[in-house]
Parts: C-alpha cells; sequence; structure tokens
C-alpha cells in the first residue's frame, strides 16, 4: 500500500445502531443516549459536539468499545461491538482502533519512542519502520524521541500520544477532548496534525469536544443533546458551528 | 486539624490496615507470650494445690556435695531424721518417701519409653488419696510388684498382670504390674511426668541406693499447731542441713520449677515478636512515606491555607497514634487467643487442665507500651518529609519524584561501617558479648537497608533483565526501578528475613563441615559405646564392658570415659563449674581423639595430675606446672598439677585426669567406651559382637564415628529449623509490605493502568506486568538478605576459628532454595493487588476530572 495518495476510502469505519444507554434503575433511570443511530465513514475527520451531559463523551466509549450499551449495535469496520467479551474488546481495541486522551496518558517510564511504540509491542508485532518514520515526522518529534514524558511541553506529549494512535494503522482514532488540556497554539498544531493525517494517511478520526474552534477542523460536526443526535454540519467553520451551537441552546432553553 | 487528620484517616483506613499488621503480629507474640505463661501458671497452681491438699509440712535435705549442688544426685534425708522429727512436740505423723527421676520401663514392644523430656519418676508408694486415685488393680505390696500411672500404662502399652521390666539404678529388673493409678480431676499424670511406684524399700534401693533414707518427708500437725509453727519447730530441730516448708510454700517452689522450664518457650516467642517488629517498622515507614507523597498536594494546601510544619508533623504522628493504639488492641486480642490456645495445646500434652486463659496486667500494658512508641517511631521520617512539601506544591502538577539519593547513601555506608565495626569488635573479643554482636548485626542491617535505595536501579533492573522478554514484563520491570526508595524499603524487609536465616545457614553448614572433617582427620575411634539418648536419666556403662570388648577379636584397643561436672577454682578466681574426664590411659586417649600437646606433654599421668585443651588455659591464664583446686562430687578438694597442654582444636575439650580422680566421682560407671579395630576386622561383626555385651542395657548402643556426627548435625539442624520458621514469619510481614506497596502502587497508577487497558492491554498481560514487578522486589530483597546473610555468618565463622570452628561452607543448596522462595513469595504477593489491577474500570480510569 502506497501511502502518499489520499485514498477516498468508501464504507463505514464505525456505526451506531439504534443504540440505548441507561444509567441507575427505576425512578433513578437516567438515559444517556436515546437511540442514537450513526454512520462514521472511513476517511473522515468527524466531531462530535454538544454542552456538558449531552452523552458526547459515552457515544465515543459506546463506539470505541470502552463501555457497554444498554441496547442497540455498535460496529467497528465489520466487527459487532455488543455482545464482545473482555479478551475479544481488549484486542480489538489494540489492533483496530487509537486513543488520545484529554490528558495525553503517556507512561512516564518510556521514552517517547517507547511510549509510541507501546501499541504494537503490547501486541508482539514488529513496527512498519517506513510507516514509523512517517508517522513520526508527521507529528514533528524525531529530535524527541529519547525524551521522557516529563522532559516534553504539554503539546508534544500529546503529540506523541496522536503518534502512539497512529501507529498501529486502526480502523478509527478516538480523540476525548485532546486540546482540552492545551494552550491554544499546541491546541492548534495537534488539530492542524490530526486533520493532515486524514488528509494524507486517509486516517478515520472521531473527536469530541466542546470547543468550535477545535470543530471546524472536522469534515463533519455531529450535535448532541439530551442523548440525541440534534443535526449535522458539513464542512463547518468556527462561525457555522458557534451559531449551531447558539439554535440548540436557545431551542433548549425555549 | 485533629478532624482532618482523623477523617483522612478513614478514608484511608484499607491502605493502613496492611501496615498495621505488622504491628498486630508483633504485639501477639508479645502479649501472646505472657498470657501463655500465666495461663499455665494457673494450671500449675491448680495441681499442685490438688497434689499437695494433704501435706502440712515438708523436709527434704539441703545439698552438701558437687554433684547434689547440681543435679547429678539427690541429697537424701537419713531415717533418723525422720525418728528424731517423730518425738517433736506438734507432729501428728511422719512419712517418709522417695521420688526421683530415672525408673525407665521397657515397653510391650521391648524399647525403652522414653519422654519429651519431663521425668520419669521412681517412687515410694504412700497408697491411695484425694489426689492419687487407683483406677486399676492395687498398690504394690511386695518388693517384686510395682504400679504405674496411667501415662506410664498407655505409653508403655503394658496391662495390669503383665510382667515388665524396670531400668533403675540397677540393671533391668522384672516385676508385677498390680495397678494403674490415675490424679484428681482425671489427670493421667502430673503434667506429663512418668511415674512408677514401687513399695518403700525397693524405691529405696532402686532410686536412692541406701535403705535407710528418703528424698523428703511429709509431716502432719497436730490438732491445733498451724503449718507455720510446725515448720518454725522442725527447722529449729533439724538445723540448717535441711529445708522445711509449709503447703503454701512448697506449692510455691514446685509452681517457680515449672514456670522456669517454660522461660525457653517464651523467648521463642518474644524473638518472634522483635522480628515481626522490627521488619514491621520498614512497612510502617513505608507505607506513610507512599501516604504522604500521595497527599503531597493535599498537604501543600494545608500549608497554603496557614497550617504549620508542627501541625503537619502533629497530624501525621496522631495518624500513627491512633493506628499503633488500634493495632496494640488487635494484637492484644490476638495475643489472648494465641496464648489461651497454646496453653489448651500444651495442657491436652501435658494432662494438666487449664482453667481458661488468664490475662496478666504486664500482657496489656506490654502490648501498648511496644506497639504504640513502634508505630509513632516508624512514623517520624515521613512526618518530617511531610512538613518539608513547600506550599507551592499545591499549584504544581506532580511532585518531583527524583530526589537525590546522596544523603541517604552516605549514611548508609556510615551506619553499614559502624555496625560492622561493632560486629567486628564483638567478634574479636574473646567471651564475644552477644549486645555488640546483635547490635552490630541490626546496625548493619539497617545500614544496608539504606544503601538499598541507590542499589534498587543496577540491581532491581539487572534482575527485570531475566524476567523483561514481553511487554508487560518489561513495562514491570520500569515500574519496579520507577522509585527505588520504595522498592528498596519493601525489599528490606525481606532482605531482615532472609540474611537472618542465611546467616544461620551459613554458620550451621560451617559447624556441621568442620565436624565431618574431625571425624574424618582425627578421629581414630571407630566404635563408640554408650547411652543413645541424652535422656534425662543419666544412663552409664558398666565399666567391665571395656575389658570384655578388648576380648572380642578383631578390637585392637578399648578405653572407658569417666566424666562429671567439677568444681574448678584457680588462684583467687571464683570456681568454675567444668567437665572433668578421667581415663585409665591417657597417651591412648591422645592417640584416639589426635590431641597435639601445645606444651609439656600428654603421657601417663601420676595422681592428681590433669592436663588441659590451650583453650581453657588461655582462659584461666595457665601453664605446664601450676596447680588448680578441684572440687569433685564426693570428698575433700583436689589440688591438681597440669602436666600438659593440648591443642583446642578438635572436638575434643576439658580437663583430662587419671583414674584416681574416679575414687570422687559421684557415679563410678563409664560415660562412653572408645574402640578401635584391628586393620581389616568387619566393622559390623565386632559391632554385633559388642552390641550382645551389652543387651541388658536396652538405653546403650553401639555407634560408628558417622552415626555420632550424624546425630550431632541433626541436633544443628534443628536449631537451623527453628530459625527458619522465624523466617517464615519475617516473610509473612514482607509478602503484607510487598501487598502494600504494589497496593498503593496501583492506586497512584490507576490512570496508566486504564490507559494500558484501552490501548489494548489485556487483563492477563496487565497481571503479569504486576507479578513482574513483585518478584523483582522479592528477589532483590532476598538477593541483599542472601549476600548479607553469607557476610554476617562468614564473619562469625571466621571468629569461631579459635574455638575449633575451621571449615568454612556456604550451604549453596539452601541458599538457592531461599532465593527461590523470594521469586514464589513475590508472585504469591502479586496475586491480590493485581485482581484489582485487572478489575480496574477502564472508564473511571481515564474519565477526566
Amino acid at each position: 500500500m502506497t501511502l502518499t495518495q489520499a485514498p477516498p476510502q468508501l464504507g463505514t469505519a464505525a456505526r451506531a445502531v439504534d443504540v440505548w444507554k441507561v444509567y441507575g434503575r427505576d425512578e433513578a433511570k437516567v438515559a444517556a443516549l436515546r437511540g442514537v443511530s450513526v454512520e462514521l465513514r472511513r476517511g473522515e475527520f468527524t466531531a462530535i459536539m454538544g454542552p456538558s451531559g449531552s452523552g458526547k463523551s459515552t457515544l465515543m466509549h459506546c463506539l470505541a468499545g470502552l463501555d457497554a450499551v444498554t441496547s442497540g449495535d455498535v460496529y467497528i469496520g465489520d466487527t459487532k461491538v455488543t455482545g464482545l467479551r473482555d479478551r475479544a474488546l481488549t484486542q480489538l481495541r489494540r489492533d483496530h482502533v487509537g486513543f488520545v486522551f484529554q490528558q495525553f496518558n503517556l507512561l512516564p517510564t518510556l521514552s517517547a519512542r517507547e511510549n509510541i511504540l507501546l501499541p504494537l509491542s503490547i501486541a508482539g508485532s514488529k513496527p512498519d519502520q517506513a510507516w514509523f518514520d512517517r508517522v513520526v515526522d508527521t507529528v514533528g518529534l524525531r529530535d524527541r524521541l529519547g525524551h521522557r514524558p516529563s522532559q516534553l511541553s504539554g503539546g508534544q506529549q500529546q503529540r506523541v500520544a496522536c503518534a502512539r494512535a497512529l501507529v498501529a494503522r486502526p480502523e478509527v482514532v478516538f480523540a476525548d477532548e485532546p486540546t482540552g488540556n492545551l494552550d491554544s497554539r499546541s491546541g492548534a498544531e495537534v488539530l492542524g496534525f490530526l486533520r493532515s493525517s486524514v488528509r494524507d494517511i486517509g486516517q478515520t478520526i472521531i473527536m469530541v469536544t466542546h470547543d468550535p474552534n477545535a470543530a471546524r477542523h472536522a469534515d463533519r460536526v455531529i450535535f448532541l443533546a439530551d442523548g440525541e443526535i440534534r443535526l449535522e454540519l458539513r464542512d463547518p467553520t468556527a462561525d457555522s458551528v458557534l451559531d449551531t451551537m447558539k439554535r440548540l441552546d436557545a431551542a433548549a432553553r425555549a | 486539624m485533629f478532624r482532618a487528620t482523623l477523617k483522612g484517616l478513614l478514608s484511608r483506613k484499607l491502605r493502613l490496615t496492611l501496615a498495621g499488621l505488622a504491628v498486630v503480629l508483633g504485639v501477639m507474640f508479645v502479649s501472646g507470650s505472657y498470657v501463655l505463661t500465666d495461663t499455665l501458671k494457673g494450671s500449675f497452681d491448680s495441681m499442685f494445690t490438688d497434689a499437695f491438699s494433704e501435706l502440712d509440712v515438708s523436709v527434704s535435705a539441703e545439698p552438701k556435695t558437687v554433684g547434689e549442688e547440681h543435679g547429678q544426685s539427690t541429697p537424701v534425708v537419713p531415717a533418723s531424721t525422720m525418728e528424731q522429727i517423730r518425738t517433736l512436740p506438734g507432729v501428728a505423723d511422719v512419712t517418709g518417701q522417695v521420688r526421683l527421676d530415672g525408673a525407665r520401663i521397657i515397653g510391650s514392644n521391648g524399647k525403652v519409653v522414653t519422654t519429651m523430656g519431663s521425668p520419669r519418676f521412681g517412687a515410694s508408694w504412700a497408697g491411695e488419696d484425694s489426689f492419687v486415685h487407683l483406677r486399676e488393680g492395687r498398690g504394690p505390696s511386695a518388693d517384686s510388684e510395682i504400679a504405674i500411672n496411667a501415662a506410664v500404662a498407655k505409653a508403655a502399652d503394658v496391662r495390669v498382670g503383665d510382667t515388665v521390666e524396670v531400668l533403675t539404678l540397677q540393671p533391668k529388673r522384672s516385676f508385677t504390674l498390680v495397678g494403674i493409678y490415675g490424679y484428681a480431676g482425671g489427670r493421667d499424670s502430673m503434667s506429663s511426668a512418668h511415674e512408677i511406684a514401687f513399695t518403700l524399700a525397693s524405691a529405696q534401693e532402686l532410686m536412692l541406693g541406701q535403705r535407710d533414707g528418703f528424698t523428703s518427708l511429709s509431716v502432719d500437725a497436730a490438732d491445733g499447731v498451724s503449718h507455720a509453727q510446725l515448720r518454725d519447730t522442725v527447722k529449729a530441730a533439724v538445723g540448717g542441713d535441711y529445708t522445711v516448708r509449709t503447703r503454701e510454700e512448697l506449692k510455691e517452689h514446685a509452681e517457680d520449677q515449672y514456670s522456669a522450664g517454660l522461660g525457653f518457650f517464651n523467648n521463642i516467642l518474644l524473638g518472634f515478636a522483635a522480628v515481626a517488629l522490627f521488619v514491621g517498622t520498614f512497612l510502617i515507614i513505608n507505607t506513610f512515606s507512599i501516604i504522604v507523597a500521595q497527599r503531597t498536594r493535599e498537604l501543600a494546601l494545608l500549608r497554603a491555607v496557614g497550617a504549620s510544619q508542627r501541625q503537619i508533623i502533629t497530624s501525621v504522628l496522631v495518624e500513627a497514634t491512633v493506628i499503633g493504639t488500634l493495632a496494640s488492641a488487635l494484637g492484644l486480642a490476638a495475643g489472648i487467643g494465641v496464648g489461651s490456645f497454646l496453653g489448651w495445646i500444651f495442657g491436652n500434652i501435658t494432662d494438666m487442665t487449664t482453667d481458661g486463659a488468664r490475662i496478666p496486667a504486664a500482657a496489656v500494658i506490654s502490648s501498648f507500651a511496644v506497639g504504640i512508641p513502634i508505630t509513632l517511631l516508624a512514623a517520624v521520617l515521613p512526618a518530617l518529609r511531610a512538613a518539608r512539601i513547600p506550599p507551592v506544591a499545591a499549584m504544581q502538577q506532580a511532585a518531583t519524584n527524583d530526589r537525590p539519593m546522596t544523603r541517604l547513601t552516605v549514611s548508609g555506608l556510615i551506619v553499614t561501617a559502624l555496625g560492622s565495626a561493632l560486629l567486628g569488635l564483638g567478634l574479636a573479643g574473646d567471651n564475644a558479648p552477644m549486645l555488640l554482636i546483635g547490635g552490630g548485626t541490626l546496625l548493619s542491617l539497617t545500614g544496608v537497608a539504606l544503601l538499598a535505595p541507590s542499589l534498587a536501579r543496577p540491581i532491581a533492573g539487572a534482575i527485570g533483565r531475566l524476567l523483561a522478554w514481553s511487554t508487560p514484563g518489561s513495562l514491570g520491570r520500569l515500574n519496579a526501578r520507577r522509585n527505588p526508595r520504595r522498592t528498596a524499603i519493601t525489599a528490606a524487609a525481606l532482605m531482615i528475613g532472609v540474611a537472618l536465616v542465611t546467616g544461620m545457614s551459613v554458620i550451621v553448614s560451617s559447624v556441621n563441615a568442620t565436624l565431618y572433617e574431625i571425624a574424618k582427620n582425627d578421629i581414630k575411634v571407630d566404635l563408640f559405646v554408650g547411652a543413645d539418648t541424652a535422656g534425662v536419666a543419666d544412663v552409664r556403662l558398666d565399666p567391665t564392658v571395656v575389658d570384655r570388648t578388648r576380648n572380642i577379636s578383631g578390637v585392637a584397643s578399648a578405653l572407658g570415659e569417666y566424666s562429671e561436672l567439677a568444681e574448678v577454682a584457680v588462684g583467687g578466681r571464683g570456681p568454675a563449674m567444668e567437665h572433668v574426664s578421667a581415663y585409665a590411659d591417657l597417651p591412648m586417649m591422645a592417640s584416639m581423639w589426635s590431641l597435639k600437646p601445645v606444651a609439656g606433654t600428654l603421657g601417663p599421668l601420676g595422681p592428681d595430675q590433669v592436663v588441659v585443651d590451650s583453650g581453657r588455659a588461655e582462659q584461666f591464664q595457665l601453664s605446664v606446672g601450676d596447680t588448680v583446686s578441684m572440687r569433685l562430687a564426693k570428698g575433700q578438694p583436689h589440688t591438681v598439677t597440669i602436666t600438659g597442654i593440648y591443642d583446642r582444636s578438635g572436638v575434643m575439650g576439658g580437663w583430662l585426669g587419671g583414674m584416681d580422680l574416679v575414687d570422687d566421682f559421684q557415679n563410678q560407671q563409664l560415660q562412653w567406651a572408645f574402640i578401635q579395630l584391628d586393620e581389616g576386622a568387619s566393622e559390623s561383626t565386632v559391632r554385633a559382637e559388642i552390641e550382645a555385651l551389652v543387651a541388658d542395657s536396652p538405653e546403650i548402643s553401639v555407634s560408628s564415628t558417622e552415626n555420632l556426627i550424624d546425630r550431632a548435625s541433626a541436633e544443628m539442624d534443628q536449631v537451623l529449623t527453628m530459625v527458619q520458621v522465624l523466617l517464615g514469619l519475617a516473610i509473612l510481614i514482607a509478602l503484607l509490605g510487598i501487598i502494600n506497596t504494589l497496593a498503593l502502587s496501583i492506586i497512584e497508577r490507576t490512570r496508566e493502568l486504564g490507559m494500558l487497558r484501552a490501548i489494548g492491554l489485556r487483563r492477563s498481560q496487565l497481571m503479569r506486568m504486576i507479578a513482574v514487578e513483585s518478584v523483582i522486589i522479592s528477589a532483590f530483597g532476598a538477593l541483599l538478605g542472601v549476600v548479607v546473610g553469607s557476610a554476617l555468618g562468614l564473619a562469625i565463622v571466621k571468629a569461631l576459628e579459635s574455638d575449633g570452628i575451621t571449615v568454612t561452607s556456604l550451604p549453596w543448596g539452601d541458599l538457592g532454595t531461599y532465593l527461590a522462595l523470594a521469586g514464589l513469595v513475590g508472585v504469591v504477593a502479586a496475586i491480590i493487588p493485581a485482581i484489582r489491577a485487572a478489575r480496574i474500570n477502564v472508564l473511571a480510569a481515564i474519565a477526566t476530572e
């Protein structure tokens, strides 16, 4: 496979079908997701937005196989995630899913290089040197590979985390508020990098965020409120995102 | 501030439980030993109250000879004294008894019945009373009849009507068993003692060797005469050669004697307590350190809002006090449980009814006096560290973990050097003072524990390399190196136990190796004839056996050894109890044992001439030609002249003299007969013939040198086993420590573990990662322990060189076992933390705060 071309890959990377997520029982029952159905296409950068408590993080956790759904089905690629046991789920995450967290979540005992290669060494597989080089160059960490996380800035740490998510060539990368802990400049760098990995490598990325500025880097923005999908935008701008948010807010208040 | 402390304490109760457990264990052994002692004293009390219920005043003779003073023989009350007392005013009746250790029955299996160290009394039958009850048959009425207590009947498996054989001062003799008796309260024995009752005349002849004496008199008071009055009357009449006691006094005396026997048991428990508390201290220091580290931000916040350093220290110490108090209380409760349980077991073994556990005030006081200060002491360092946290740490992301360890390393080196110096000083001395050796050992161990953090990175890293063949393994290895202080102190707890037992193993192994070396090179005796067990009764050998063995074909030479304790006084120095042996032929003795003269000669001895080993010569500052005063069991002291000094390197030591000394020995029978065989003679044939010669003495056996050495080394191995049990306890506590450290680390690393699971680490891989960290910590501890312990052991062996331990031997097999055991401990310790880690909810762990 050549990596230079931007492949307009078809098909879905992840899919939710009438997904319900209910916490608690009886009177204390709270539905975080109420029958969400969504298809996330390959090679697309999707942002999931919504106010606190809208269920955006829950949706991402369910899609990523980190959380079990109450009803409905979740697929990653062709694999049905719902109903898988822990071992199979773990393997699925290891081989087909990448994660970027708000808190970077790097292992302080490992160097940047070792952190990036961690998913591969857990799986016991050999890194593809050309791919590794390309990922490293894309995130611009070539001269920092021997450093420990404590010797890196927040932005650099998050770029290491991004590289870690990409190195195993997962079906889909889930990014949970990846810029939440970064200043605006580092945040922009990380977003630019995610954007380019979609454009150049054809990576599928699903990002949860509440920041309109972050969302504007996506191809598609899905708005959630009260556990339901309300709206979606294609090729958003910061203004259109902000606008939509305002409208939803007003609708909620009305 | 106090409210905050207590609330914090409750929220961390799980983490503190493990640290507290070490204190609980230590305190348990302390209080358990007190409870046990007191409980057993209670049952002795009830037993003797029953036993002496019909006695008013008892009279026994004061020891007059060396033999009597040292329990080699018993002072006898002559019949004339009994008659004298009978005529005194206030005396209603006097009866004389004989009751002495040394009556051995031969059981239905043809073997002499032995006990676990309790006496085998031969006594005069005094009829039934409120304490002694016949269960079957009757008391002995003819000199050929005996009755036995139920414990003997059970052990010997004999029934009334059987003909049984009994060994006493006299050789084997047959009796008809006419009765079996027990004691009040359904007891089969008095504190597991065996007793055979003869007629008075038989008892006198067989146990005392004389017809007109007793071991004690029982005096009955006439109506209206108090025991104290009667005692004073009797005492005034018989004079200072006798001990006169009332029933109460006799009871107390007996109880004291029995309780003294418990001292050994007590010391074991206290030894356990010391190890538990010493190791536990490390556990507590570590737990508090981790908690302080985890609370850095919280403590910094307290400082930022105005808490003083003193308040921070106080809050940690208050926490320690609460834990210490709780742990002491729990330890006390556990100790009461353990003490009464052991008491119950002891009671069952020894036929004593225990009236339930007794809890002396000392148990309660010592529990808290030990538990609280130790916990506080261990918390002081972490408290000081907590106080040094700057307020600004509240604002920082994370506290820096990597503080330089230079100061720690330097102080570790100093303490280790100090400890080694003390140890060296202690070992260099002639009579090595235990305080110096013990203190030196303790200091050295502490010093190495201080050095451990700087060793942790390289050594734990190297050990880890062996286990880091997979990603989980190498992650575990990195975690073990992550916080060297924590790894080190956790490992140090294990190190102490392993070091102690390794040291002991090295000593035992060297002593055994020396014994075998000597047996091979120096001992030219082929067969030994003597008692096969060091029993309570002094089993001796008929001297004519030596002459008779000489007639056996294949025997080249035979020599008898007489041996006893004597008081030896040199110049103005007070008398010391010393072993004195006598031989008919000293040159033969010297050649049989390869004794080499360092001064004078080892030729034939004249009257009142002795030779002595070089060690004693040095100790008493003697040289050839000097005289010493030697008081033997009987007669006037001898003034003996030293004609030779032999090299003290082999197993043989002590004062060796000629046959003239034997005349004043209490026991004029042989301790041993040494046999040398002709070249080419068959050992088994000769042995069988000698065995036939001593067939009448079932307690005498014929052994080869190997047999004897094997027996001696088996005894050494028993000591080692005791120490290994101690190690078991230390390992248990170290195990708690490792569990504690891992559990706390897992809490600290929850987010990390969640991330690892999220990106695809399987549960089994996660558990393996934790197991590897655990095994590295324990292997590091065991390795330190084996190295330090070997060094300690070798130092002590070196110091014992002048005492004859000339071979140093490292027991590689044992050392390997200890290391393997440590690996196992690591795996076991990892189980619970690994399961907890595997259960971590991935979502909760990575969820943003």
